[in-house]
């Protein structure tokens, strides 16, 4: 029988390391006795897919793996045909892929977001693939799972990272368009989940004028709110439905690369927005030309991140993208053996 | 404190000053005494709290967290301040029962002694959230940096109170934060507030620019013509022993020129411009900007930059308001009274003689001295009055210098501009011949219109290289380039730039299709201009 390593990072499990149950390749997180990838960021033979990001969600898999709303998420942004085949993982029931058991879990991060548990010979894996804690109208709430080794993202993994309550963050918005009445303010915030969730704030804040909406939204806007998700009045913010008149003290929300371009010169004067948790730092606001930054994240900040990794009670944690070195050495600090797992080709797209 | 943090944060964002004179009178109207009143004095820089050093700062967070992650933290933000506001720990299961106001927070730290201070701090971050924190802390250390002058304050009061803004530097050495005296006669619930305090500004004159066809129709024997010394404004007054030197919009700036003010030991309101030098031996404005934007100035630079005062006017002698007496009889005044003043600190604007406009066109063309920016007319029947009026008071600036630069980078914008790319850096030539390369030498973002705006906005999009965040670099090679014409009304030296020289007032005069890349100016050209 071999022994721990004396770091205590390696977890041997009846024999067998946690790292053979779950371990990065080139292609994603690869687990060799279930032969899947989770979240892959090449074309595999089997994908297990976390959420509908594009950089979480690629097409051209052979096989799909995922929650039914992470699938058509995936058919509107690639096509109906954007892999082989699709099977539909119902959150919290446990599916056999070889003698591997996995289990959706929902994650709390954008509509259809999921974290999956990989269970072989009695011990569990967590991937929680992006998740955040905050209450969020527009999908299910994160559900903590028990496990031996949690694998957490680290997008926000620094202590400077606390997001504000959203409502609060919404009154700034509406008490600024109170201010600037002849005025237009564009949001920034990007197209799957953020979009929509800042569109349900401002209905849930009362907010009951049409929302304008840039053309990049309109599917998956469409789609959230045929998943029961009511975002009001959605119109295109083209300049056919009016002169540059018509957007004064309008509400405009569109992927923050747009605001950039000339599409943006049809609005009145302007107050360009931007919800991110990257706007809980100055500087980057500044740097953006935001003049309203909107602390609205779709990723778990500090508290967030420190409050999940105890509950879930694991005596290991992998850190992947994001600042890893921070959580890793609060894990230290708490005696919870922590290591960067050092996955490539994960920008933030949801935040 | 949370409103107060809010609007700090909201104006370090907001670039135009329309949007910043709302913010400001927003937060005016809805917020009560005394916190409005407190957060004008910490704006206006009239707030006194004894200062905490940075040091201090992270001692104190240190001793709360693991220095490790407040070393990563620190690192990510750059910032002192706003790293401490967001790391604080917040005492678990400690939610105050309401957060300290602005009153508090500046009571709390004005009753501190020096000793108790770091712990009266600490015990206010406890109490405080995120945000208000950080407002917190940049009281202590002092210098809020949120881009509001105390002149922008002092317009938002007027625009608040729908006075006229003079009215308000008039009254304002006279008062002290809180400030509820001004608010409440702004708000129309008290009477003005008497000017009780000695010394206090007046409101100063000011001229108008001399505009096409406006020469023809005055008569040259109406008006006098002054040099317009490039220096700064200042009144000097005296009163009852308290002296003041005034800036152009009531700053008090004393402190900045204590040599001059020394030698204040007269009863008298004097208009005038400060230069550098002596009288007799003028210095440049290189000279003067030794002595610009400084809070102390050691006395090796008072020495070697002694600072006097050229005067032009007389409001007040001995007690009597001169503000009514035509210019020829101030003038009169003023003329009898500076001989009794210290010649190597006060003299006398010389006028200049001239019969015609033609003669004086002459004379503006070819000024004496490098700090003429030209030349000043004065109805000699006019009183002084506050303000701008049109008429009395002429400035008739020398020509622009220009030079033809090349586009080098170009930002985005705010607001109304937001999607264009409309702040432009231009480079000039330096370098030997056949490895010529551009060097920055300014940044404009006006004096082009609209359509222009729109035509540049395309070339930067058609012709980027890199972009870096907000910045896009366009290209610009002896082969390709877009050469614009840049007017500045003059040259410093600076060390902090490349090219060792900085524009003053820079702004596009027109646009060069036309000209080849490799045909804009050299380096050499603008360095002749700074040893001139």
């Amino acid at each position: 029988m071999q022994q721990a390593s004396r770091t205590g990072i390696s977890h041997y499990l009846d024999g067998m390391r946690a790292s053979d149950l779950l371990h990065p390749r080139p292609e994603g997180l690869y687990c060799p006795p279930g032969d899947f990838f989770i979240d892959p960021v090449r074309p595999v033979n089997r994908a297990l897919i976390t959420h509908g990001h594009s950089d979480h969600a690629r097409s051209g898999h052979r096989s799909v793996l995922a929650t039914q709303q992470t699938l058509d998420i995936m058919g509107l942004r690639y096509g109906e045909d954007f892999a082989g085949t699709t099977q539909a993982a119902a959150l919290g029931e446990a599916m056999a892929l070889n003698d591997v058991t996995v289990t959706f879990h929902p994650a709390g991060h954008v509509l259809g977001s999921a974290q999956i548990a990989v269970e072989h010979k009695g011990r569990r894996i967590v991937a929680s693939g992006d998740y955040k804690r905050q209450k969020d109208a527009t999908c299910a709430p994160f559900e903590p799972v028990k496990c031996e080794v949690f694998i957490t993202e680290a997008t926000f993994g620094l202590p400077v990272f606390r997001h504000p309550p959203d409502t609060e963050e919404i009154a700034r918005l509406l008490k600024s368009a109170a201010q600037f009445p002849e005025r237009s303010h564009l949001i920034g915030a990007y197209a799957l989940g953020k979009a929509q969730r800042v569109m349900r704030l401002l209905r849930d804040a009362g907010y009951d004028r049409p929302i304008y909406i840039h053309g990049a939204l309109a599917k998956l806007s469409e789609y959230y709110q045929s998943q029961g998700i009511d975002l009001g009045t959605l119109e295109p913010a083209t300049v056919d439905s009016g002169g540059k008149q018509d957007f004064t003290g309008a509400i405009v929300v569109g992927p923050p690369s747009a605001f950039a371009d000339r599409w943006a010169r049809r609005f009145p004067d302007p107050i360009s927005c931007f919800a991110s948790g990257w706007m809980r730092i100055r500087q980057r606001a500044k740097q953006g030309g935001v003049e309203l930054p909107l602390i609205i994240s779709d990723h778990a900040d500090w508290d967030e991140l420190t409050a999940t990794i105890k509950e879930t009670g694991a005596g290991e944690i992998w850190v992947t993208h994001g600042r890893e070195e921070a959580l890793v050495r609060w894990c230290e600090l708490e005696g919870i053996a922590a290591r960067p797992l050092h996955l490539v080709g994960y920008e933030d797209e949801g935040d | 404190m949370n409103r107060f943090a809010e609007l700090l944060d909201r104006l370090v964002l907001t670039p135009s000053r329309n949007g910043k004179l709302t913010l400001l009178t927003d937060y005016f109207r809805s917020v009560e005494d005394p916190d409005r009143g407190l957060a004008l004095a910490a704006i206006t820089g009239d707030l006194n709290i004894a200062a905490v050093k940075p040091a201090m700062l992270r001692t104190l967070v240190t001793e709360r967290m693991d220095p490790v992650l407040f070393g990563y933290s620190y690192d990510y933000v750059g910032d002192l301040a706003e790293t401490v506001s967001l790391v604080w720990p917040q005492t678990p299961g400690h939610i105050p029962n309401r957060q300290p106001t602005l009153g508090d927070v500046v009571a709390k730290l004005q009753a501190a002694s020096r000793s108790d201070g770091p712990k009266v701090l600490a015990g206010l971050l406890d109490s405080a959230g995120i945000s208000a924190r950080f407002a917190i802390i940049k009281l202590v250390t002092g210098g809020l940096r949120i881009g509001v002058s105390a002149r922008l304050a002092k317009q938002a009061l007027a625009d608040f109170g729908k006075v006229d803004v003079a009215e308000i530097e008039e009254l304002w050495h006279g008062l002290t934060p809180p400030y509820i005296s001004l608010f409440a006669w702004l708000e129309g619930k008290a009477e003005k507030p008497q000017r009780t305090a000695l010394a206090l500004f007046s409101p100063v004159m000011l001229s108008n620019p001399v505009g096409d066809g406006d020469l023809e129709k005055l008569d040259p024997a109406d008006y006098a013509a002054e040099w317009k010394w490039d220096g700064i404004r200042v009144q000097a007054v005296c009163e009852g022993g308290v002296r003041r030197l005034y800036s152009r919009t009531g700053d008090d700036v004393s402190g900045a020129f204590p040599d001059l003010a020394e030698t204040m030991n007269f009863s008298a309101a004097l208009d005038g411009e400060l230069l550098v030098g002596e009288p007799a031996a003028t210095g440049t404005f290189s000279d003067l900007q030794q002595r610009l934007n400084r809070k102390s100035v050691t006395p090796k630079i008072q020495q070697q930059y002694p600072a006097f005062m050229r005067c032009y006017d007389a409001l007040q002698i001995n007690g009597e308001d001169l503000r009514a007496l035509p210019f020829f009889e101030r003038r009169k005044r003023l003329e009898t009274f500076i001989k009794t003043l210290d010649p190597q600190r006060f003299d006398l604007s010389p006028f200049v003689e001239f019969s015609d406009w033609p003669s004086l066109e002459e004379l503006r063309r070819a000024p004496p001295h490098p700090i003429i920016e030209g030349v000043m007319l004065k109805r000699w029947n006019s009183p002084y009055i506050a303000g701008r009026p049109k008429g009395p008071w002429f400035k008739w600036k020398r020509d622009p210098h220009t030079v033809d630069a090349v586009l080098m980078y170009a930002q985005r914008g705010h607001g109304k501009r937001s999607s264009f790319y409309s702040d432009y850096t231009f480079g000039v030539w330096s370098g030997p011949e056949g490895a010529e390369e551009l060097v920055p030498v300014g940044k404009a973002y006006f004096g082009f219109t609209d359509e222009e705006l729109k035509q540049i906005d395309k070339y930067v999009r058609d012709n980027t290289v890199e972009r870096f965040g907000p910045v896009r670099s366009v290209r610009a090679d002896r082969k390709q380039g877009l050469v614009l014409e840049v007017a500045f009304e003059g040259l410093n030296r600076s060390t902090r730039h490349k090219s060792g020289v900085a524009m003053r007032f820079p702004r596009i005069s027109r646009l060069r299709w036309d000209k080849p890349a490799a045909e804009a100016d050299r380096i050499e050209t603008l360095q002749a201009l700074l040893d001139r």
